[in-house]
């Protein structure tokens, strides 16, 4: 345990040490005040533009923040050759892939919260009130960010960065289009291709599972079953992405 | 005496190029370390010291062959606790400064604060680095870094020390420094293992030497006992003799201000030159016999192979 919060410190200060997590935080940042001015333009409820716009550039950098860095940091300790000198020193590869990750888990929890702090203040200039409601959607939007963490990892345990970068998007891409399989599933007539098209749709990833944006902005309930469904499918998706990982990773030279 | 590090039949091969062809790079390395020497491995670039270093380390595993670790597995992390390593152009995390990375690599041995705040400053003063130590890594020269490096390798005060190619990039002064601390951890009872295909500083500093070619040890044992005592020939330099004269007893080469470097092969032409020396009442400016060294050893070996 401890060479896994040793190697998650270092990854930390790493992260916060590297100037594209700036760049991607200012860019968040505005994003989010962009939000303000497409309010203005907008006839209708304001409010509800700042808040849709904002969780949307919340997940679009978050995510972007999870797959740039989570692809980057395993990557460069191999080309960098650091790991020689850290996998000499009395630990596991898993404890330090575990590491990494949690390192970065810290990363987006931080980011994440800086940026849903600058959402909350911008709806709190309209309102007047803390929406807390917002962070529902913000918890859901962390447990994906979490899983895409765990996946880009996984790439690049065994590709490179631009590569692990370009897999992690279409993994991110393809959770978010996959529910249309449901569609597709319904409209076909049984037969070996609704069976494939079935098992298909149980092995991509689904995120939208995680997706509670629209729900939270126009204050419709989340259904009670999802707090339980989104975290447990976030939560065991990302141990076997991880598993997956460590064991590609067990098994690796670094020649 | 007990044995640190054994590697018995050790073999690895790459599989290389877009057609996988496999190349052998390690052809049943054996070796053995002993406790508190500091053992050379030496070998032309390319030979396999970093792949055996590598396999030793559990950065690549060994396609067969065993290798054991203070009696353990090399893969057992309580071997690796009393292990240090300074890998070759060493490679450090660069947004971190001197003390943040020394105290980043001691943490992962789980070594107390207290015990940390002591031996990170005297790391940093040993390795003459004490003015760096809250400058980030990326500022270093490639000296520092192999300086900043060799603190690291000795962080966890190890019984075993694994260099690769540790004198590499430094100049003169720190290559005397560096050479002084292997010497000196010798000297408190470490074992030192270090790669190089520098001749000189192998034969400077250690007492075991195994030279690896072409991926196999073709020889292993104590220094002494693979460099022999007797004296190939001599050379002697002088002046007042005339060169037509000393070349019977040897070649010959005029060297500026009217002196002769004479080659002399046998003890009676060595007589044979100081006798005409003595006679024509001139001068000897040096005379140097010149006993067999590593280097022909390992010329001899490369050549035969």
């Amino acid at each position: 345990m401890t060479a896994i919060w040793t190697i998650a410190r270092n990854t930390f200060k790493e992260a916060v040490r590297d100037r594209v997590l700036y760049l991607l935080l200012f860019f968040a940042g505005a994003s989010i005040g962009l939000s303000q001015v497409l309010a203005l333009l907008t006839v209708g409820d304001r409010v509800k533009i700042v808040k849709d716009v904002g969780l949307a550039a919340i997940a679009f950098f978050g995510a972007l923040m999870a797959i740039l860095i989570g692809t980057g940091l395993v990557a460069k300790e191999i080309e960098k050759r650091t790991i020689f000198t850290l996998l000499a020193k009395p630990i596991r590869r898993h404890e330090f892939l575990l590491g990494k990750f949690a390192g970065l888990v810290l990363v987006l929890l931080v980011m994440t919260g800086l940026m849903s702090l600058v959402l909350l203040l911008l709806v709190f200039a309209h309102t007047l009130t803390v929406d807390l409601k917002l962070l529902a959607a913000v918890f859901f939007l962390l447990l994906e960010f979490i899983l895409l963490t765990a996946v880009a990892i996984l790439f690049s345990c065994f590709s490179t960065p631009i590569l692990s970068s370009l897999y992690s998007l279409g993994f991110y891409l393809i959770g978010h289009f996959s529910w249309s399989l449901v569609t597709l599933i319904k409209k076909m007539s049984p037969g070996p291709g609704r069976t494939v098209v079935r098992g298909l749709h149980l092995l991509l990833p689904d995120l939208e599972i995680l997706n509670y944006k629209t729900e939270v902005v126009h204050g419709l309930p989340i259904p009670a079953a999802a707090w339980l469904a989104g975290p447990a499918y976030a939560v065991v998706y990302t141990a076997v992405v991880l598993a997956i990982a460590v064991l590609v990773f067990r098994r690796r030279d670094f020649v | 005496m007990s044995r640190v590090l054994e590697l018995e039949n050790v073999q690895k091969a790459f599989k290389l190029g877009f057609i996988p062809k496999t190349r052998q790079v390690l052809k049943g390395i054996s070796l053995a370390v002993d406790e508190g020497e500091v053992f050379g491995y030496l070998g032309p670039n390319g030979a396999g010291k970093t792949t055996t270093i590598k396999c030793v380390l559990g950065l690549i595993f060994p396609d067969a062959g065993t290798i054991r670790m203070f009696g353990r597995s090399y893969l057992d992390p309580k071997a690796k606790a009393g292990l240090g390593f300074l890998p070759e152009n060493p490679y450090f995390y660069d947004y971190l400064t001197a003390v943040e990375f020394l105290d980043f690599y001691a943490r992962l041995f789980g070594i107390p604060a207290e015990v940390r705040s002591e031996r990170i400053p005297r790391l940093l003063k040993m390795t003459s680095m004490e003015r760096a130590a809250d400058l980030p890594l990326r500022k270093f020269s490639r000296g520092m870094l192999q300086r900043v490096g060799l603190a690291q390798a000795l962080i966890n005060d190890p019984s075993l020390v694994i260099l690769d190619e540790p004198l590499g990039g430094l100049d003169p002064l720190g290559r005397k420094e560096i050479r002084d601390i292997i010497l000196g951890l010798r000297d408190a009872g470490k074992t030192v293992v270090f790669t190089s295909h520098i001749l000189q500083d192998i034969e400077m500093i250690c007492r075991r030497v195994a030279i690896i070619v072409g991926g196999r040890i073709l020889s292993q044992g104590r220094l002494a006992d693979l460099v022999s005592e007797k004296v190939l020939f001599t050379e002697i330099t002088v002046s007042g003799v005339p060169e037509a004269e000393l070349a019977a007893h040897g070649e010959c080469v005029s060297e500026p201000g009217g002196r002769v470097m004479v080659k002399v092969y046998d003890e009676p032409g060595v007589e044979a030159v100081l006798e005409s020396v003595r006679v024509r009442r001139a001068r000897i400016h040096s005379l140097v016999p010149r006993t067999q060294t590593l280097e022909d050893i390992f010329v001899d070996m490369v050549k035969t192979t």
